[in-house]
């Protein structure tokens, strides 16, 4: 039997999506894919991404091989110019002439420039590809002042762009009297500005633009109201129209306001022909979003494939964060009284405001919008889609149940079988579910067998309650106990050594644990330990990883270094002169540390207790760059010198580093504080980052260099030092008694529920009412400070324990070699 | 009849200069042994020094504990954690490394090795 050969025209995203169904569902068919773009098809979603550290490829949706694997033609930068239906055939720019059998449109949309004056100045640029984003790039190197004339979804994303790429002034124009006027109410609008505000974004309303002025670049804008705003570049982002002028070159039916007219098949007037995605017009809507447009993929895909499955229109609700602003709108957003009853909840302290609307008799909940806070919109949404009776208290939807316990999760398991969790990718509730019964054990397992979660994004969270709620209903429980030895959590065996007053590994073994304990479960409890009680750690060396043990970082070959505490990275002339002393006397290799202060390398291990006998008598105490500790606080000048710092940055960070010295943690705490904005201590890539601004501090929390960098989120703004420390406490504490094992803030956050809004009511709102309680127990923390190598140094039965032969404590381990390197040594090995 | 075996005994350290639940090196000729006072079992053990897979004479400074059901003595070496049982010296944590071990008796606070 001959193949049909199945053209399509456009490599975007839904063209890809309706090739991978294709081919995962018959192998029947001769795919050729013809894209105007130059690569292959990529996430347009994430686009904004792309100033954001993620690379071309990072955003492609397969590799090219995949198109070959699957015998698919990939014809790029090759748009059709001509589809002739009499003969069946498209011809491509590059003069290709193919015959198909079916055609698939998908050609998707383009921005839609107005016809304003000046418009095709030098500076002016769209957002809709990767060679746009490049354009805006070197552009922007070069600009101050921009300008997005849009403050719709697209609008919003591009300014996030520019602001990403540097520009020091981002301005949105928007024509209409509010912000995503497609997605969120008046009230929502105000909102969303007020937070946008924060991060720098300037918002005009009502702001008709008539000219873009400039000589051969764009120097200005000028407005319908006299008014005009000096900007060096503009990007438009007024809309887009869907790009149906092959089709209707070819004589298919196409709307007047654009778009390419479809019946429920996806099929346009010629049965052989079928548009799909933002071209395709259906029941006079264009449906631009992916979900929707996945769909129609599915249902030309079903059609050619012997199926039948018809559209019917698609929810058009969305989520999505907009420079860090969650904004969400579900169902029938706008509906107003007398045609529902409307609950509204606005908070402008902390910049959230939600709205719910109801059936009139309280029973359904037909549509709303969340503004700055949307961890509920999964569960409104599935309520709206699933008619869903509403509780007594409609209002708990959008508040959490007041007083009472929360039913946390009942309401996932309590959805249909057949409620759509993941919209992108159509998957069921059963099938994540069923998923989970036949072995899958997390979000991972669930994506790649599913692939629910794959798209936007946007269902994770619900998928994981769902596999929660489905294991725990199977009666498995899923928690992260700490080894094969103890069965439980860090956190919960950090309350009961504490309830208990337990002091040393043995006891907590013997009361909660089982066999021998191992490498996991020792330096764990040993973390646990300290962290409660702060006794001196080499009291039980034994339970100690070795850095611990030895109090210094063991290295290659053996041998150790030596990183004695340099706060804030400050240090005077007559201590430089003292380690590099130290350094030549024990013939160490010294070197700078990213953490401001001076490591000495290839100590060996009965050198170390001399070595710091020598830097204790200095004046120097231990820097715990061994230990799951404190291990600096960066600093960059400040004020003292700096003609540009706000405040003494220096001093800070020494009073900071000074007091959470020695504090034990589940991993290793970096910090930072910069003296003003230019941030040169890096402070948002550290555990804590502190800003200095013309009226106090911002604080940072949570952020990590390393494999996955991660930049810290803002806490609070403006706060004077005092405060900062309060609340540096209490971070700190709570990060300390609820962190799983070896888990960087970074990560502890990004498993939090509730995320950095959570973290922010705990700590600034005493949400969970334990502040108190976490301040006392740094502060005890802080006066049990102890030099662990002073304890050493002047302790003979502890300094006994530093010798490499117990037999012949004088010998140094002979296998240690070295080799010279640039006039120092390095380990020979 | 007796059976005369071709143990060597060798005096290596005292029993209080092993920490308790913990190991130390002895030098025995140009030789490094690791010496583990599993104090919680009231047993010992002793092994190479040299851990196989970075060829790092450390794991005397590794923490001891034990394994599955039948609680296998095991030591961590401190570089990358790969453990090795103190019985058999077999990589436990799915590697092909092995490595030696050596007969232990304490006698009146005495440590001795067996050399084969």
């Amino acid at each position: 039997m001959s193949q049909l050969t199945i053209v399509v025209v456009g490599n975007g995203m839904v063209g890809y999506k309706f090739c991978e169904k294709l081919v995962s569902r018959s192998n029947q068919f001769n795919i050729v894919v013809f894209g105007e773009e130059p690569r292959i098809a990529y996430d347009r979603v994430h686009l904004s991404e792309y100033f954001n550290g993620k690379s071309a490829d990072d955003l492609s949706l397969s590799t090219s091989s995949w198109y070959a694997d699957n015998g698919i033609a990939l014809h790029l930068d090759d748009p059709i110019q001509e589809i002739n239906r009499i003969d069946k055939t498209v011809h491509s720019l590059k003069g290709s002439v193919i015959k198909y059998d079916y055609l698939v449109l998908a050609t998707g949309s383009s921005p839609f420039v107005p016809n304003i004056e000046g418009i095709e100045k030098k500076g002016v640029f769209v957002y809709r590809t990767i060679e746009d984003l490049d354009l805006i790039r070197d552009y922007a190197a070069n600009a101050k002042v921009a300008a997005v004339m849009g403050g719709g979804l697209l609008g919003l994303e591009a300014a996030k762009a520019l602001i990403d790429l540097g520009i020091k002034e981002t301005h949105v124009i928007e024509f209409a009297p509010r912000l995503m006027p497609r997605q969120i109410d008046s009230a929502g609008s105000a909102m969303l500005q007020s937070k946008l505000k924060q991060f720098g974004l300037t918002i005009h309303l009502n702001k008709s633009t008539s000219e873009i002025a400039g000589d051969d670049k764009v120097e200005s804008l000028k407005f319908n109201d006299d008014t005009s705003l000096a900007v060096d570049m503009l990007v438009m982002s007024a809309g887009v129209r869907p790009r149906d002028e092959l089709a209707k070159l070819a004589g298919l039916q196409t709307s007047s306001r654009g778009g390419i007219i479809v019946n429920e098949k996806m099929q346009t007037g010629d049965e052989c022909i079928f548009a799909i995605g933002e071209c395709a017009l259906y029941n006079s809507m264009i449906y631009g979003l992916v979900a929707p447009g996945y769909e129609m993929a599915d249902i030309v895909v079903t059609y050619l494939t012997g199926g039948d499955k018809s559209f019917y229109g698609y929810d058009m609700s969305t989520k999505l964060k907009l420079i860090g602003v969650d904004v969400a709108s579900f169902g029938d957003a706008f509906i107003t009284e007398p045609d529902c009853r409307t609950i509204v909840f606005e908070d402008t302290h902390k910049g959230v405001y939600k709205r719910i609307n109801i059936s009139n008799d309280g029973k359904y909940l037909l549509g709303g919008i969340l503004v700055g806070e949307a961890e509920v919109y999964n569960i409104l949404l599935q309520t709206v889609n699933n008619k869903i009776a509403l509780p007594p208290s409609p209002e708990d939807m959008i508040l959490g149940s007041r007083g009472g316990e929360a039913a946390e999760g009942a309401g996932v398991m309590s959805l249909p079988d057949d409620a759509l969790i993941c919209s992108c990718e159509a998957v069921s509730k059963l099938a994540i579910c069923s998923a989970v019964n036949d072995g899958a054990l997390g979000i991972d397992d669930i994506k790649k067998c599913t692939k629910a979660g794959t798209g936007c994004g946007g269902c994770v969270p619900l998928v994981k309650d769902l596999i929660a709620g489905t294991m725990k209903a199977n009666g498995q429980y899923v928690k992260n106990v700490i080894c094969e030895h103890f069965d439980y959590s860090r956190q919960e065996l950090f309350d009961m050594v504490k309830i208990n007053k337990l002091k040393n590994y043995d006891l907590v073994l013997d009361h909660f644990g089982k066999g021998d304990g191992c490498e996991v479960c020792k330096p764990a409890v040993a973390s646990i330990l300290s962290s409660l009680w702060n006794d001196v750690i080499v009291k039980q060396h034994t339970i100690q990883d070795s850095n611990d043990r030895y109090l210094a970082n063991i290295q290659k070959g053996g041998t150790y270094s030596v990183v004695p505490r340099i706060p804030g990275g400050e240090i005077t002339p007559d201590k430089l002169i003292v380690i590099g002393q130290v350094a030549k006397k024990y013939g160490l290799y010294t070197k700078i540390t990213g953490g401001q202060r001076i490591d000495m390398f290839g100590a060996h291990l009965n050198d170390l207790p001399a070595i710091w006998e020598e830097l204790i008598d200095a004046g120097f105490e231990s820097g715990h760059a061994y230990g799951k500790s404190l291990r600096t606080v960066k600093s960059c000048v400040g004020s003292t010198w700096c003609r540009y710092g706000l405040h003494d940055s220096v001093s800070f960070a020494i009073e900071i580093e000074e007091r959470y010295k020695g504090v034990r943690s589940p991993h290793k705490l970096k910090g930072g504080v910069s003296g003003c904005v230019r941030e040169c201590a890096e402070a948002q890539a550290k555990d804590f980052g502190i800003i200095a601004t013309e009226k106090g501090w911002n604080l940072y929390i949570c952020g990590n260099g390393g494999s996955k960098p991660q930049h810290a989120q803002l806490l609070a703004t403006d706060i004077d030092s005092a405060t900062c420390i309060k609340y540096l406490d209490r971070f700190l504490m709570f990060y300390i008694k609820t962190a799983d094992p070896l888990t960087r803030t970074a990560t502890w956050l990004n498993k939090m529920d509730g995320g950095i809004a959570y973290l922010k009511n705990v700590i600034i709102n005493n949400s969970l009412d334990i502040n108190e309680q976490l301040e006392e127990e740094m502060q005890e923390l802080v006066n049990t400070y102890h030099c662990e190598w002073k304890e050493v140094v002047k302790n003979d039965e502890l300094r006994k324990r530093f010798v490499h032969f117990i037999n012949a404590p004088e010998e140094k381990d002979p296998a240690i070699k070295f080799e010279p390197m640039r006039e120092q040594i390095k380990a020979k090995w | 009849m007796e059976t005369i075996t071709d143990i060597r005994w060798v005096l290596a350290c005292y029993a209080d200069d092993v920490p308790a639940n913990g190991g130390a090196c002895v030098k025995h000729g140009n030789e490094q042994i690791a010496i583990y006072n599993f104090a919680r079992r009231g047993e010992w053990y002793a092994t190479q020094n040299l851990c196989p897979h970075k060829q790092q004479m450390v794991l005397s400074r590794g923490m001891i504990g034990s394994e599955g059901d039948s609680c296998e003595p095991k030591v961590a070496c401190p570089f990358h954690k790969k453990t090795f049982s103190l019985l058999s010296g077999e990589c436990l944590s799915g590697d092909e490394f092995q490595i030696k071990t050596y007969p232990v008796q304490v006698i009146d606070g005495k440590v001795y090795i067996g050399i084969i």
